[in-house]
């Protein structure tokens, strides 16, 4: 299968069936991630710029690793240290990018819509690893990757996302790719986080925590930006804790398993409490390896795309 | 040297004289509108067209002084003029800023040489900051009709309440540019559906809507007159609606993007789409077209604001604002709005000309000639390289557009016959 985009930008613009091909994908690309010689020839000769104008920790690393087990080069455009600071915009650093022979860039970028600008103006392939409050398609797919692998489908699935909605790509992005493959998915948080427009699209929306998890499959929480958000969206860590934090007595509502999950970094007893991020039933740490399998998955698909239009 | 236009169909809601009627223009000034006007030294064979009095554009940015790789005054009337523009109004916001004496008579002797007439709209406060008012009555005195902080808010209130009122004194007015800053925060589109797909910063309609009624409560404290730019909200014009009939002394405009394209325009990032006010919803979009059928909105202006290609080729919350207007406001209003010749003959011309307090937006004998003629039946593309201004930033580009200004008349000169003389 060849995807209709040369570039990964976001699941809002992508077909479900494009959304499986990358999940069945990553699951074969799990199986090589977990032998023991972690480099495969898959990527060889290709060569793939990393390009982050925001901290990253997973992510960023996670790309590395998943180049090079796949055998590709894999640089990191420093960006604090580059000619970004000297005003260079994006588009003559993506045209450098592109002079040096770069395939495939993987942007994280503080603006919605930096990576589709770049992916215009760039012959080879973007990622997108998240922009602005736009997308992180890679997270969501790889939280999507984790709940497949739990529960043997997404259709069918309750996926209730909990937090500062408003300000996060990872909530959009899992929001329209779990909408496409048939979950129901419920966005729970104050009203000062939610975004505008929400209620026309097929999320579920609730500022009740209970009515939320009553009988989801899925707990997804969202970090909280503290040092951004509060006491602009919020009065305090306190109670955004007592009223939108997951802790034992707040599961005792969900009528059955139920699988937590968090894009990290998490704020311990802020999100989530710490009985529940190392309890058995987390995915937190699942969901890092699995990020691993889709960004091998995806770097795979688009450099074979090239090669088939060659 | 005299000129006849032949054959047209006068459309003349301000006067008396309408309907098929030849004009005979001498020295500058139509010196007949009537039948069997005799020769004249050059024809104008207006068969199957439209005579409207000459346009009259409120509100556009000709960039000059400061910003001359946008537009400079030449380039820019000249757009205007093919846009059916005989007279147009500057604003302030140049570099430097047009808010007093100096700047102001470079505008004027520049526009000497421009394609239309130049009545520029001086700053309210200096430097468009908000705090100290201008020497308005020095700046009136040279020719400005209006003062304004545009692409600003006057934020503080006691400052636009002494600006209205200190303005007045001269028998000159303020157009509100009508913006909250701290509801607008980092936004770059309309709030709604769209910014939320995009992940962009909304801006609110509340934003501009609260300041709308700030400034029409102030109006009518005060007795005081205010003209209220780019309305784009239902609920601003619904404020606007309620004043008028209240008897508050407010008039607005509004500009074509806001009837002829909604916020979904920004999809893809597509940054010829931002511009302030942004363009709001397709109900937002309704609502302007009946606020301008039904009178609430007073007149069509541009808003003209052309840019450089490199400052919309770049990541959208980082583009430039704004949008190329001259050359298609008649077209969009043709398309979007109404066929109505009349009504456009009011928007375009008769109204604007009241605004402002100058002759105009009739076609009189003894006035001056300043007459577009237009085709209201002709159909194209709106080919980006077609467009004469310096800045080729609109969101139409692509689309299938109807009416074309045919010929352009100030002062009995023909400025525009197809192509710019």
């Amino acid at each position: 299968m060849i995807l209709k985009s040369k570039d990964i930008i976001g699941l809002y613009d992508m077909e479900a069936d494009e959304i499986s091909y990358i999940l069945d994908s990553a699951a074969t690309m799990k199986q090589l991630l977990l032998q023991n010689a972690k480099k495969m020839p898959h990527l060889q000769g290709k060569s793939i710029v990393s390009l982050f104008y925001e901290n990253s920790t997973r992510t960023r690393l996670s790309f590395e690793l998943a180049a090079k087990y796949l055998g590709a080069t894999f640089s990191n455009l420093g960006v604090s240290t580059s000619s970004v600071n000297k005003g260079e915009t994006l588009l003559d650093t993506g045209k450098t990018i592109e002079a040096m022979g770069t395939d495939i860039i993987v942007i994280r970028h503080p603006l919605a819509g930096a990576p589709k600008f770049l992916g215009d103006n760039f012959s080879g392939h973007v990622i997108n690893a998240g922009d602005g409050m736009h997308e992180h398609p890679t997270q969501a797919l790889l939280d999507m990757f984790t709940m497949k692998e739990k529960f043997g489908r997404i259709k069918g699935l309750s996926v209730a996302i909990i937090g500062d909605i408003s300000h996060s790509r990872v909530a959009r992005s899992n929001l329209w790719g779990l909408t496409k493959l048939g979950a129901k998915v419920t966005l729970c948080g104050m009203d000062t986080m939610m975004p505008p427009g929400i209620g026309q699209t097929d999320a579920i929306v609730t500022n009740d925590i209970k009515e939320a998890i009553r009988d989801t499959d899925v707990i997804m929480a969202l970090r909280i930006q503290k040092e951004r958000l509060e006491s602009e969206f919020f009065p305090s860590i306190r109670e955004y804790h007592k009223f939108f934090g997951i802790n034992e007595d707040v599961l005792k509502i969900c009528g059955k398993d139920v699988l937590i999950m968090h894009p990290g970094p998490v704020n311990r007893g802020v999100e989530l409490s710490s009985a529940v991020i190392d309890a058995d039933f987390s995915a937190i740490n699942t969901q890092v390896t699995n990020g691993v399998a889709i960004r091998m998955a995806l770097l795979y698909i688009l450099t074979r795309r090239k090669n088939d239009d060659a | 040297m005299t000129l006849k236009i032949c054959g047209g169909e006068i459309v003349n809601p301000a006067g008396d004289k309408s309907g098929k009627l030849d004009i005979l223009i001498e020295d500058g000034r139509i010196k007949a509108i009537g039948k069997d006007l005799g020769e004249a030294s050059q024809t104008i064979d207006a068969g199957g067209k439209m005579i409207f009095p000459g346009f009259i554009d409120i509100h556009c940015h000709l960039r000059e002084p400061g910003q001359e790789y946008k537009e400079d005054i030449i380039s820019g009337t000249k757009a205007a003029a093919r846009g059916g523009y005989t007279a147009v109004c500057p604003m302030p916001n140049t570099s430097p800023v047009m808010d007093n004496a100096a700047v102001c008579a470079l505008v004027m002797e520049r526009a000497k040489q421009a394609y239309t007439k130049v009545y520029p709209v001086g700053a309210a406060t200096a430097g468009l900051m908000g705090k100290e008012l201008t020497e308005m009555g020095e700046l009136a005195a040279m020719g400005c009709v209006a003062f304004s902080d545009d692409g600003r808010p006057i934020e503080n209130g006691a400052m636009m309440r002494t600006a209205m009122q200190y303005a007045a004194t001269y028998g000159a007015f303020i157009m509100a540019h009508e913006e909250c800053l701290d509801l607008k925060g980092k936004g770059v589109m309309n709030e709604g559906y769209y910014s939320t797909i995009l992940g962009l910063p909304g801006i609110p309609r509340a934003a501009e809507e609260a300041m709308i009624a700030r400034d029409i409560i102030l109006a009518e404290s005060y007795g005081l007159r205010v003209h209220i730019q780019h309305v784009s909200t239902r609920g601003g014009i619904e404020i606007i609606r309620a004043a008028k009939k209240r008897g508050v002394k407010v008039t607005s405009e509004t500009a074509p993007h806001y009837f002829s394209g909604d916020d979904s325009l920004c999809r893809g990032y597509d940054a010829r789409a931002k511009v302030n006010p942004p363009l709001r919803t397709c109900d937002d979009v309704e609502a302007v077209k009946q606020g301008l059928l039904d009178g609430t909105i007073d007149a069509i202006a541009t808003d003209h604001a052309p840019h450089h290609r490199d400052e919309k080729n770049i990541e959208f919350a980082l583009a430039a604002s704004g949008i190329s207007g001259f050359e298609t406001a008649f077209s969009l209003a043709v398309t979007n709005l109404t066929d109505d010749a009349g009504l456009l003959a009011r928007l375009f011309a008769a109204n604007p000309a009241n605004i402002i307090g100058k002759p105009g937006g009739v076609l009189k004998e003894g006035a001056a000639a300043d007459i577009t003629i237009a085709d209201m039946n002709i159909e194209y593309i709106l080919k980006e390289e077609d467009i004469i201004s310096k800045g080729k930033n609109t969101p139409f580009i692509g689309q299938k557009l109807k009416g074309v200004v045919t010929q352009t008349i100030v002062d009995g000169k023909l400025v525009f016959d197809g192509e710019i003389l």
